[in-house]
């Protein structure tokens, strides 16, 4: 199954357009503003995450591109075409251009891998023979073609949603939207499903669009993201530029949960926002693009002739760019930081000063 | 026991199956869609229809909550007009399909409503009509659960099928009242209560089977 690349650069797959969505008050529930004048542009071909803590409108946010759920304020477009104002017949033939896998994979218990993949083709009224050649390459592609005739009791985690993923996949959608995909598997498996996802948005050129409370999840795989708090979008923008320089508190305390973003806690500890006398200063720095490849701790240490200290670090890859952050501690004193300023500069390293310790 | 006797009890026998059958037959046709429509039209469902939900649910709970020998006479006008007589074993099915379709409605509806929304959702994501839900989903999924509540329905059929005896409906139960109680045959009554005892637990066993067949749900890997 080839479908032609659609990679056209900005061009946008989805837009938020100043959404609203509120819920009305039933029962002992008071009313609740789930999604607050939200504006978020999916670009095509893009692999967007939305990321936030549970509660913060990311469900309802995904539902909203499907018309699961409708806005009461405000717009959703999908391929420029207002969601909330198409009728049933219409919303339903868009929802079988959209595919959707779900954190609790949603398979019917009745059918096998072969009749799970095979009921959105059957939804969408196609021939029993023009099924079987639709589904066969898609449990290929998802590696599971000798599971066909196993039911979702027989499998695995991990082989649910991979026929999740050839269900969302069998009426050939142009967006997929994928709704806490990983959180119910193991760190292992949720590697592979994101390998997979990453791998049907290169060669089919699917746009993506998930929504997660895993920082790894947007790392692993995004090319864009979005942080969402209390139903507001508080950050966006390419997942690198993000994940280097977050601006917003949501971001950073996001981020914080990263392995080797975090300071070790008797430092954290420790930290005071003054220098001390003969105390050190703790300072972050960023390698981004080229620099993560220089020697650049012997070369600060050689610049500045004093003794540097590494406290945590971490080299990694976000949006498939070369990243790495290391917290390292050198002398307070006037003429140190001086140098150490003017060896950054130089380098065009990007510095965070966290705080002084004894 | 003389062979008189015997031949009675066969086609006593052959009388309780035949209303249980066409009763358990129309009762849950018509029931099945009841249920169905209980489960699925209550606010912000796939058929939403509140007002209706609550009408049909109230009368099928006044159905449920009248005692069957009552219900048997109560509806004699509405017997007679559908099978011109109001005794008799043809006559019997007329209550007993009646008094079945809210008891396999509501058994219908716990099955429906016992089924994941997630999966309702994913078939509503995928473009599928209500309809679609129903039929590809819902009675799909609920299909071991369903099984059983016919099971369960046909077992109180058999009971109910007793009592119809009472306005000269045929059948073991009648035959027990006449020949076991009032003519003091207690073999009768044994045998009688043996072929009940039986025939429930024939319908039990095939249904407990068949249910277990369609349940993927707890598969050995």
């Amino acid at each position: 199954m080839t479908v032609p690349h659609s990679k056209q650069g900005g061009e946008a797959s989805v837009v938020f357009d100043a959404v609203s969505k509120r819920f009305a008050a039933a029962g002992k529930s008071a009313a609740f503003t789930a999604l607050n004048n939200v504006s978020l542009t999916v670009a095509r071909g893009s692999i967007t995450g939305i990321i936030g803590r549970s509660g913060a409108g990311k469900s309802t946010l995904i539902r909203l591109v499907n018309g699961l759920e409708k806005p009461s304020s405000g717009k959703v477009l999908v391929d420029d075409v207002d969601v909330a104002a198409l009728d049933e017949t219409a919303l339903r033939s868009l929802r079988r251009s959209i595919g959707m896998i779900f954190q609790h994979f949603n398979l019917l218990s009745s059918r096998t891998a072969f009749g799970n993949v095979a009921l959105p083709l059957e939804i969408a009224g196609m021939e029993r023979r023009a099924i079987e050649t639709r589904v066969r390459p898609l449990l290929d592609l998802v590696g599971l073609a000798d599971k066909r005739s196993r039911y979702p009791a027989e499998l695995s985690g991990g082989q649910k949603q991979r026929i999740g993923i050839a269900r969302a996949l069998a009426t050939e959608p142009k967006l997929l939207l994928s709704d806490e995909a990983t959180s119910a598997l193991d760190p292992e498996t949720t590697q592979s499903i994101l390998e997979l996802l990453k791998r049907i948005n290169a060669e089919l050129g699917l746009t993506v669009l998930l929504i997660t409370h895993e920082m790894e999840v947007v790392k692993a795989v995004t090319t864009d993201v979005a942080v969402i708090d209390r139903g507001e979008i508080v950050e966006r923008g390419h997942t690198f530029d993000v994940f280097t320089h977050p601006r917003h508190e949501t971001t950073r305390a996001l981020l914080s949960g990263l392995p080797g973003s975090r300071l070790p806690d008797a430092v954290a500890r420790a930290l005071k926002p003054t220098p001390l006398a003969d105390g050190r200063t703790v300072v972050r720095l960023t390698f981004v693009g080229p620099a993560a490849e220089r020697p650049l701790v012997s070369q600060l240490i050689k610049s500045l002739g004093a003794e540097v200290n590494i406290i945590a670090g971490t080299i990694d890859e976000i949006g498939g760019k070369p990243y790495g952050s290391l917290v390292v501690a050198y002398g307070a004193d006037a003429e140190t930081l001086e140098k150490a300023q003017s060896f950054f500069l130089e380098n065009g390293l990007v510095t965070e000063v966290l705080g002084y310790v004894a | 026991m003389s062979p008189d006797l015997l031949l009675l009890i066969g086609k006593a026998t052959l009388d309780t199956l035949r209303m249980v059958a066409i009763a358990g037959l129309i009762g849950s046709l018509i029931g099945l869609p009841i249920g169905v429509f209980l489960a699925t039209s209550a606010k912000g469902e796939l058929f939403p229809a509140p007002t209706a939900n609550r009408v049909v649910g109230l009368v099928v709970n006044a159905a449920r909550s009248t005692p069957f020998i009552i219900l048997v006479v109560a509806i004699i006008p509405f017997t007679r007009l559908v099978t011109g007589t109001s005794i008799g074993t043809k006559a019997a099915i007329v209550p007993l399909t009646v008094a079945t379709i809210p008891f396999f409605a509501r058994l219908v509806e716990a099955a429906i409503r016992d089924i994941d929304k997630g999966l309702i959702e994913a078939a509503r994501a995928m473009g599928a009509t209500p309809m679609q839900i129903v039929f590809k989903v819902l009675l799909a999924e609920a299909r071991p659960a369903l099984t059983l509540a016919l099971t369960m329905t046909i077992v109180s059929l058999i009971g109910y099928s007793a009592m119809v005896g009472a306005v000269g409906g045929g059948g073991l139960g009648d035959l027990g009242i006449r020949y076991g109680y009032q003519r003091f045959m207690p073999d009768v009554m044994l045998v009688v209560v043996v072929v009940l005892i039986v025939l429930v637990q024939l319908v039990q066993s095939a249904g407990d089977r068949l249910a277990r067949r369609f349940d993927k749900r707890n598969r050995k890997t």
